[in-house]
Formats: structure tokens, C-alpha cells, sequence
């Protein structure tokens, strides 16, 4: 175990460093320098000079990525070149609208998935499995951003149960800043408690077919207690990947969302800071993303190794 | 008998319908639509479906079925070419990591894969963004990227256990190396793999496309887009829902072919995953 969490914790460093590298490459070459496009065009050459210095954009670029990545690790993202305030202030409160979005849309697809799927395991080819998959072919089809519109129309503009957009802050309390991520939650949640709900359903069945499951009901254990004992645990790891691979597919998938209820998140900052060339700024969300992304792999994996022995050994 | 005859065709028909339509109407928009979609009518905007136009008017008087047949151009040829871009990569990746298998090319491939995975897809479009502006060849590309590794780790996940079997192992004694056995006997045993995957991959290459145009990274003006016309509509829905139904529904329906097309295609192709799933 020692030896494979080793490993794993190699190849997450690798992996860093490597994405670090392609961030900081690709966007440095992204045309336009920050320093001239923030002081306009009338700005004189000294004055470019001297801001360009300020930012340290007069560094070499190897001392740069080197400035940048020690920076980070640090907790220290930079200076937003447009804001002049510390880039991590900037994302840690962008991070209060992601993160609580991303993860009450997750904590919903589970609860909707989660019965959805044992129900339709449990009566395969009946009516309610066939309603089940009906349904959930439907939810993978459809765009989140275009549920998401018909929900502001009938929630927020006709029956005005919710605001159509905008994000009052949590200072006005808990449920004042949840009821603002409601409707963008549910419309997040919709395709990936479909896919949740058919992976949960599939992966019953392939265990259901298993023979410790047929042992179970010699033994004599009903239909059902053979799937709550001994099936459902066992056909969680597919189950597990799939809500790790969703949750960072909601952090960063929420940037569309965002857009239609003018969310203050962190794919509105990224878009917003493209737009002003603070390329510091997109830099470093893009990194965080990407962190997010490979920590989530990485826990989900010990996770599995940790519960199953046989995983230890794969790969 | 024929009950399972149908139950087998019960995805394959309707979703190869589906599918066929809107490739159709993409087709036809060449030659004929039934106004043109470059002209503007302000007198006539925000028209209800009416006999004349037959699904309305957007907010410029344009016809919507004629711009919804154009808009097929754009997201059909960009979800296509992604999956074409992530099978001519992603397949000798994954066939080589396979004959390679536990040795380093295998180790820097699937790590290479790891990295690409780390990007969410959404942010390798801003990223290709931020650097070339927005357009729908950058969206191709980002979608493309995206679809590389999911190509390469499922070629090399069904190649290896192909690599142990007696009709490879015979290739090798009949002196055959590892690139012609990967090309002549692995290749075509997971082509129906393939197949399924790519449509899989064509389908959530529609909804990635609607939703990079949606924000305004995928095609541009006067492209028309089915993701672009959902957000001109998303300020008018109160005043002309119509705008935003159709061409909602036009993805949801493409989506829903595709992926009726990849499990009946499934169900066909691989007689042994034909059980209840």
C-alpha cells in the first residue's frame, strides 16, 4: 500500500508540473502585452516600461515560471494585473460561489440518482426501469444551459419563486445565498443524475450476475437483501469514479451555467480576465481547475485501493 | 422471434432515423432552405410558427427552420471532425501502448493521457481561446483534444486483452511484428468498439459545440449555430419562447438519435452485450 500511494503521489506531482508547464507556455504566448493594453494607447513607452518592471513581465520567462509556480505553492497567486489585488483574494471569492454550487448539484444528482437507479436494478424490465431509463436518456440529451433557461422562465419570471440571476453574497445568510444557487443547481444536476442513475443501474446489474451474489440467495437472502448486502457495495467503484470525475467536471462545467444566471463563479472571472488580458489570473484558475481535477483522481484512487487490495496491484 | 427481433431494433431504428434527418436537412441546406438566412426582415420578426414559416421568426425576421438547417452544418461537421481528430490520434496511441504494454511508451502514453484528462474540456476551449479567438475550428480542436484520450484508453484497454489470445499468437510465430498484428488482427476486432464510442463521443460532441457557441466561443456571426441562436433568444424567452424551443429542441433531439444509434449499434454489433443492460 505504502509503495503503490508512493507511486500515485509521483505521477500527481508529475502530472502538476507537466499541466503547470503547458499553462504557462500556452499562455504566454497570447497575443497582446498586459502592460500597454491596461495603460491604452497613449500611454508613452516609459510608462509601459515602467509598469511592465512593476508586473515583472521584464523577466526572462524560465524566472518567471519559477516566480509563478513557488508563488502558488506558496498560496501566493500573484497581483491581478487590472485589480492590483492579490489574484488569491480574487479566486477564494469567486471559490464561494463555485464550490457550494458544484457541490449541492452533486449532493442532488446522488440523491435523485441514487434510488432511480436501485429501483430500476431492482425491477429490471418492469415499468419503473423502463420509466427510469426513459427519462435518464432524456436528461443526457438535453443542454444544462437550455434547461436552466426554461427554469428562469417558469420559476423566477412567472411564478418568481427565485431570482432570475445574480448572487447576493452569503451575507445575508445561508439560505438567502442557497436560494440564489437553486435553480442553477438543479439545472447542473439533471444530466449528471442521469448519468449517475444509469451507471448505478448497469453496474447492479453486472454484479447481480455475480456468483457470490447467487450464493447469497441460496443461502437463502431475498432478492433484495442480496442487493443491499452484497451487490450494492460491490458495484460502487464504478459508481465512485464516475461522482469523482463529476464533481471536477462541475467545477469547471458550472462556466456555462454561470453565464446563464450571471453568477459571479470562477468561469465568469476566467472569461472576464481573458477579455482584460490578466493573464495572471486565467493562469492561475486554470491551475486550480486542473488541481482539482487530479486531486479528486487521486483520492478517488486511494480510495479504491484502499477498500480493495486488487487495485493495489493494476497498473 | 420476432419479439426479439424488435426489442433489438427498438434503439437502432428510431435513433438511426434521427440521426439520418438532421444529417439530411445539414445536406440539403447546400442546395435549398426555405429562406435565405443571411437576409433580414424586421417587419417581420418575432413571428409565431405560421404556414409561411413553418417554425417563426427570430428577432431579425430570419426564417428559424432555415437557420436551424444551416446551424445542423456547423454542429454536425464540428462534433464530427472532433471524433475523427480524437480516432486518428487516440487509436495508434492506445494500439501502441497496448503492444508496447508495461513497458515505458505505455507508461509515457497513459501518463501523456492523464495529463489531457486533467484538462476539463471546457477549459481547453478557453485556453485555445485565449489564444487564437473564437471560432468554430477552435472549437474542433478543443473538442478534438478532449476526445484523444478517451479513444486511447479504450483501444488500449480492449488490445490488451486480445494480446493473450491463440489467433494473435499465431500472427507472432507466423513472424508478423507488433505494428502489422496491431494493424492487420487487433484493429479490426475493435472496430465495433469504436464505433459505439464515436457516436458516444459524436453526441457529447453536440452538446459541448451548443455550449461553446452559447458563450460565445464556438462559431461566430453569421455562422448560424444551434448553441448562438439559444443565446440570442435567452433575453426575448418571456416575449418569444418560440426562439428558444427549437433549437433546444433540435439538440436534445440530435443528442437523443446518437445515442439511440451507439446502444442500438451496441446491441447489434456485440451479440454478447445483448442482454438486458
Amino acid at each position: 500500500m505504502l509503495f503503490y500511494l508512493f507511486k500515485r503521489i509521483t505521477s500527481l506531482i508529475a502530472t502538476l508540473v507537466v499541466a503547470s508547464l503547458v499553462v504557462f507556455t500556452v499562455i504566454e504566448v497570447v497575443p497582446g502585452d498586459p502592460a500597454s493594453y491596461m495603460l491604452g494607447m497613449n500611454a508613452s513607452e516609459d510608462t509601459v516600461q515602467a509598469l511592465k518592471t512593476e508586473l515583472g513581465l521584464n523577466q526572462g520567462r524560465i524566472p518567471r515560471y519559477f516566480g509563478w509556480v513557488s508563488g502558488m505553492l506558496r498560496g501566493d497567486f500573484g497581483t491581478s494585473y487590472t485589480y492590483r489585488t492579490p489574484v488569491a483574494d480574487m479566486v477564494s471569492e469567486r471559490l464561494m460561489v463555485s464550490l457550494p454550487l458544484a457541490l449541492s448539484a452533486l449532493t442532488l444528482a446522488i440523491v435523485l440518482a441514487f434510488p432511480a437507479g436501485l429501483l430500476a436494478a431492482s425491477r429490471r424490465g418492469g415499468a419503473v426501469d423502463s420509466i427510469v431509463m426513459a427519462i435518464t436518456q432524456l436528461g443526457v440529451a438535453i443542454p444544462n444551459f437550455w434547461f436552466a433557461m426554461w427554469l428562469v422562465l417558469l420559476f423566477a419570471i412567472k411564478w418568481q419563486w427565485f431570482s432570475a440571476g445574480g448572487f447576493p453574497g452569503w451575507d445575508i445568510g445561508f439560505w438567502g445565498g442557497m436560494k440564489a444557487l437553486t435553480l442553477p443547481a438543479i439545472a447542473l444536476a439533471l444530466p449528471q443524475a442521469s448519468i449517475l442513475a444509469r451507471v448505478l443501474r448497469s453496474s447492479l446489474l453486472d454484479v447481480l450476475n455475480e456468483d457470490y451474489v447467487r450464493t447469497a440467495r441460496a443461502k437463502g437472502l431475498t432478492r433484495r437483501q442480496a442487493l443491499w448486502r452484497h451487490a450494492l457495495r460491490n458495484a460502487m467503484i464504478p459508481v465512485l469514479t464516475i461522482i469523482g470525475l463529476q464533481f471536477s467536471f462541475l467545477l469547471a462545467g458550472a462556466i456555462i451555467i454561470e453565464n446563464v444566471f450571471f453568477l459571479p463563479g470562477l468561469g465568469r472571472l476566467i472569461f472576464q480576465s481573458i477579455a482584460q488580458r490578466d493573464l495572471i489570473v486565467v493562469e492561475s484558475v486554470i491551475m486550480l481547475l486542473v488541481f482539482a481535477v487530479v486531486l479528486v483522481t487521486f483520492l478517488v484512487d486511494i480510495a479504491y485501493a484502499w477498500v480493495d487490495p486488487r487495485m493495489r496491484r493494476g497498473h | 422471434m420476432a419479439s426479439t427481433t424488435r426489442k433489438r431494433f427498438r434503439n437502432l431504428v428510431p435513433g438511426a432515423f434521427l440521426v439520418v434527418l438532421f444529417f439530411g436537412a445539414a445536406i440539403v441546406s447546400f442546395f435549398y432552405t426555405p429562406f435565405d438566412v443571411e437576409t433580414l426582415n424586421i417587419k417581420q420578426r418575432m413571428l409565431t410558427p405560421n404556414a409561411v414559416n413553418w417554425l417563426g421568426t427570430d428577432h431579425f425576421g430570419r426564417d428559424i427552420l432555415s437557420m436551424l438547417m444551416v446551424g445542423a452544418r456547423t454542429s454536425l461537421a464540428v462534433a464530427f471532425i472532433a471524433v475523427g481528430i480524437g480516432l486518428l490520434f487516440g487509436v495508434p496511441l492506445g494500439l501502441m501502448a497496448a503492444s508496447y504494454r508495461g513497458g515505458w511508451i505505455d507508461e509515457f502514453i497513459m501518463r501523456g493521457n492523464d495529463l489531457v484528462f486533467a484538462f476539463p474540456a471546457l477549459v481547453i476551449a478557453i485556453m485555445i481561446t485565449a489564444v487564437f479567438g473564437p471560432g468554430a475550428v477552435n472549437a474542433i480542436i478543443a473538442i478534438g483534444i478532449f476526445n484523444i484520450p478517451v479513444f486511447a484508453r479504450l483501444t488500449r484497454g480492449a488490445s490488451l486483452s486480445l494480446w493473450n489470445r491463440e489467433f494473435i499468437m499465431a500472427a507472432r510465430v507466423a513472424g508478423k511484428n507488433s505494428a502489422r498484428i496491431s494493424i492487420e488482427h487487433i484493429l479490426p476486432n475493435i472496430t465495433n468498439l469504436l464505433i459505439v464510442q464515436g457516436t458516444i463521443q459524436f453526441s457529447l460532441g453536440i452538446l459541448a459545440e451548443a455550449g461553446l457557441s452559447y458563450v460565445g466561443l464556438g462559431a461566430q456571426p453569421p455562422t448560424p449555430s444551434w448553441g448562438r441562436m439559444l443565446a440570442d433568444s435567452q433575453t426575448l424567452t418571456t416575449i418569444a419562447p418560440h426562439l428558444a424551443l427549437f433549437p433546444g429542441m433540435v439538440i436534445v433531439l440530435t443528442v437523443l438519435g446518437l445515442n439511440l444509434l451507439g446502444d442500438g449499434l451496441r446491441d447489434w454489433l456485440d451479440p454478447r452485450l445483448r442482454r438486458e443492460r
